[in-house]
């Protein structure tokens, strides 16, 4: 990928390397287990996995801090382990159980966390653009320097709405990122085939945004970059936009078969530019950790991942009487603005 | 322990397909993301992926096998060091998943609604202020905007937004001098954006704000009506009770004048529909400074429907520092005997003008504004039915689908052996709004159809 820099920072530690390396592998085996439940017939509709683009979010969490806000489109997995969400409540959710985080009302495209400050989990492409906006103009409103990330993918970013809002988040100065996924394929539709000029980072310039093109397969590039854009948005510059270059492994959702691209096109991206590969290759060529300590991570994972499918298993089916619960609130609800 | 690999659902519907073709054999090593075998499903091909590493140690179902059932085990997989000898009886009967198992009683929930049995009725006729209460004349565009002021004053997390209301003072100045009195922090000019301003909106209620979205009308709404319902109203519900949208999205809904199909529409009907929206749309002053009030209070997306012609029209607004008027709270204009007229918004216009006229000749008609249309007020119309045993609804919108069409199945299911005729529905006709005056006069309800049908329902 043209993009691609020397991983090798010199500032990053071996316990943040292995950070990365343990939030990476996490949303990786989680999903790998969500695709299996949903082979079992556990998981039902649609099922978005995110396995290939864990760097994206991993990075930018890291650059992220309490308080910060994050919204993100249907395949949203990855988004909410990433910032702290429990993965008993995800598994549980994506079963459609009481013990899931919208009580199994929700599904895997519409999940939230008020605590984790995650506001979904939206399953109409592009509607959580102007809603991230949103997040960042109250905060604004409510004068604290909190920074929104609105996570969108590169076909959303053929939605009209995203230039509403890239104009009002420019215009009204807003502290919001606007972080491209752009893992080059709508569905089955890619890049090439959809959209006029492939630079997405560059679409904001004509609003005054400053854009960035980052390397999505490696998590420090993701995180140097989030950094950036965070200062920028928190000293109030206004918004941001990374273009993060990425790469979903597994089909638009877990009915797709693929077709629109090559066997060897995928097979290239795993065995070349794997970001939880690139992480390991790091930790044991620095001598960070050695072979025995990242199998105790895979070990630690797999437990985390094997505990979660077995709580949404057994967590029971919502009563009945969910069925009739919050479709209106009775009060104001308390937020953690 | 051998691992079972087990024939996948690879389609939210698919419940059996075709192993068609194996891509490993016995004895072949795969590790997770390994290929293993194309299954067709109900939609496609399908490539199936191996998840845990292993050595296949048995292949269970050959391929080119029809109709295999999902969660048949189809291979035995071996972790390092097992042996094929570890394979002990594998069964054939796949493990049903248990949302299938319940799936017969799902419909446990869904009550069927009493039969016609003459349920109670309790109507609220309480007054919305004491009796006695200082009274002042005042247009519903005046009400309208000291009812923002009063919130905005209270609530520092109130703002407005919207196309031209802050320095023009609203495009039918009803934001008029609240720039002036709040600034433009809280008095926000958008640009001609919909879709992207109601969707910030949202974000910014997600976020803890109160925002009062105006609509320079709400025909214009169309262009953001996918953050109104999927956004804003289902959040709640969505989020488990997690997070909502507290917020008003108000403007002039329906006919003006003369402006034609696009700029002429009423969707009190529409937004009705929609389970997690609050639909309020009133008639006179007093009602649309109460009802604002509590509309911005409301912890729940509210639509406020006001009406253009409406603005200017003067009523009597009660003189004192605070009040609001319930949502779900009828109001009985004027009361009767022989009809009950049901309407609401720019309708009682035609309501109370008909009742008028049908006194003149001696027929007694109840009018009744619904004020709010979710929730709706049914108590205080089946009673008012149950007394009079006839009943007209009077809107102007769409005729398929309308409020009137609802009271209808209301009333029919809870007061069938009280009506003495089948209740008429009066609405605007089933046509494009069309621009010549003549014409436009026709496509609107009119004060002689509501007498029409008064006395068709009166047999007079």
């Amino acid at each position: 990928m043209a993009t691609r820099k020397s991983a090798a920072k010199p500032n990053v530690s071996a316990d943040e390397l292995k950070k990365y390396y343990h939030d990476m592998l996490l949303i990786r085996r989680f999903e790998e287990k969500a695709g299996q439940l949903y082979g079992m017939g556990l998981i039902g509709g649609f099922c978005h996995l995110y396995i290939g683009q864990e760097a994206v979010v991993v990075g930018l969490e890291a650059a992220a801090e309490e308080g910060d806000k994050r919204v993100t489109s249907y395949r949203d997995h990855g988004h909410m382990l990433a910032c702290g969400m429990d993965p008993d409540g995800v598994m549980a959710e994506l079963t459609g159980r009481e013990g899931g985080y919208s009580k199994g009302k929700g599904g895997s495209m519409h999940m939230f966390s008020k605590e984790k400050h995650f506001y979904g989990g939206h399953g109409i492409v592009g509607a959580q653009v102007p809603i991230g906006t949103g997040l960042a103009f109250a905060d604004k409103y409510l004068g604290n320097d909190r920074v929104s990330f609105a996570y969108f993918g590169d076909g959303a970013a053929n939605q009209g709405q995203v230039y509403e809002s890239f104009n009002m988040a420019a215009v009204w100065k807003l502290p919001v990122i606007f972080v491209i996924e752009n893992n080059q394929y709508a569905m089955g539709t890619a890049q090439k085939r959809s959209t006029s000029s492939p630079e997405i980072y560059k679409r904001g310039e004509p609003f005054g945004i400053p854009g960035q093109l980052v390397d999505g397969m490696d998590v420090l590039a993701v995180k140097e970059a989030g950094e950036k854009a965070v200062a920028h948005c928190r000293s109030g510059e206004g918004p941001y936009i990374l273009e993060v270059k990425t790469y979903r492994y597994r089909g638009h959702s877990m009915s797709d078969p693929a077709k629109y691209r090559t066997r060897e096109e995928v097979q290239n991206m795993r065995e070349k530019n794997d970001p939880i590969e690139r992480i390991r290759g790091m930790l044991l060529d620095g001598k960070h950790a050695s072979e025995e300590d990242l199998k105790e991570i895979d070990k630690a994972i797999k437990d985390i991942v094997n505990k979660s499918a077995d709580f949404a298993k057994e967590s029971p089916e919502p009563a009945l009487e969910e069925l009739w619960t919050d479709i209106y609130a009775d009060e104001i609800p308390q937020h953690n603005a | 322990m051998p691992t079972e690999i087990l024939m996948p659902a690879l389609s939210p519907t698919m419940e059996e397909g075709t192993l068609a073709k194996w891509m490993v054999k016995e004895g072949d090593t795969v590790s997770s993301g390994d290929i293993l075998a194309e299954i067709e499903t109900d939609k496609a091909t399908m490539e199936f992926e191996a998840v845990d590493e292993g050595t296949i140690g048995k292949i269970l179902i050959e391929e080119g096998t029809e109709a295999v059932k999902v969660n048949t085990p189809i291979a035995v997989l071996l972790e390092e060091g097992e042996s094929a000898d570890d394979i002990g009886e594998i069964s054939a009967a796949p493990e049903a998943a248990p949302a299938e198992a319940d799936a017969e009683e799902a419909p446990a929930a869904t009550e069927a609604p009493a039969a016609s049995a003459p349920a109670e009725v309790k109507s609220n006729a309480s007054p919305d202020w004491p009796e006695g209460t200082e009274m002042r004349e005042q247009t519903v565009r005046e009400a309208l905007r000291d009812a923002m002021a009063e919130e905005m004053r209270s609530d520092t997390n109130v703002y407005v937004m919207g196309e031209e209301v802050a320095e023009y003072q609203g495009a039918y100045k009803v934001t008029q001098g609240l720039l002036d009195e709040f600034g433009p922090k809280r008095v926000v000019d958008t640009p001609i954006t919909e879709h992207g301003f109601a969707g910030l909106a949202v974000g910014a209620a997600f976020g803890g704000l109160k925002p009062i979205v105006e609509f320079m009308t709400f025909n214009f709404a169309m262009q953001a009506i996918d953050q109104i319902i999927n956004s804003a109203a289902k959040t709640l519900y969505m989020s488990g009770g997690q997070m909502g949208a507290p917020m008003v999205f108000r403007g002039p809904n329906g006919a003006a004048a003369r402006v034609g199909a696009q700029h002429s529409q009423d969707y009190a009907a529409w937004y009705s529909h929609i389970p997690g929206l609050k639909v309020v749309m009133p008639y006179s002053a007093a009602d649309a400074k109460g009802l604002l009030k509590q509309a911005i209070r409301d912890p729940n997306p509210v639509i406020f429907l006001e009406n253009e012609i409406l603005y200017g029209r003067s009523f009597e607004v009660p003189v004192l520092e605070d009040f609001t008027i319930p949502f779900g709270k009828a109001r009985i204009w004027r009361e009767g005997s022989d009809v009950t007229i049901v309407s609401f918004g720019i309708g009682m216009q035609y309501a109370l003008e008909a009742a008028d006229k049908l006194a003149d000749e001696g027929i007694s008609a109840e009018v009744i504004d619904l004020r709010t249309l979710r929730p709706i007020d049914y108590d205080t119309v089946l009673a008012s039915v149950m007394k009079t045993n006839r009943c007209v609804t009077v809107e102007e919108g769409f005729p398929v689908g309308s409020i009137g069409n609802h009271l209808s199945a209301t009333i029919m299911e809870r007061a069938f052996d009280y009506l003495d005729a089948p209740v008429i529905n009066c609405t605007g006709k089933d046509v494009p709004m069309p621009y010549a005056a003549n014409l436009e006069k026709h496509a609107l309800v009119t004060t002689d159809e509501v007498i029409a049908a008064v006395k068709k329902v009166t047999y007079r």
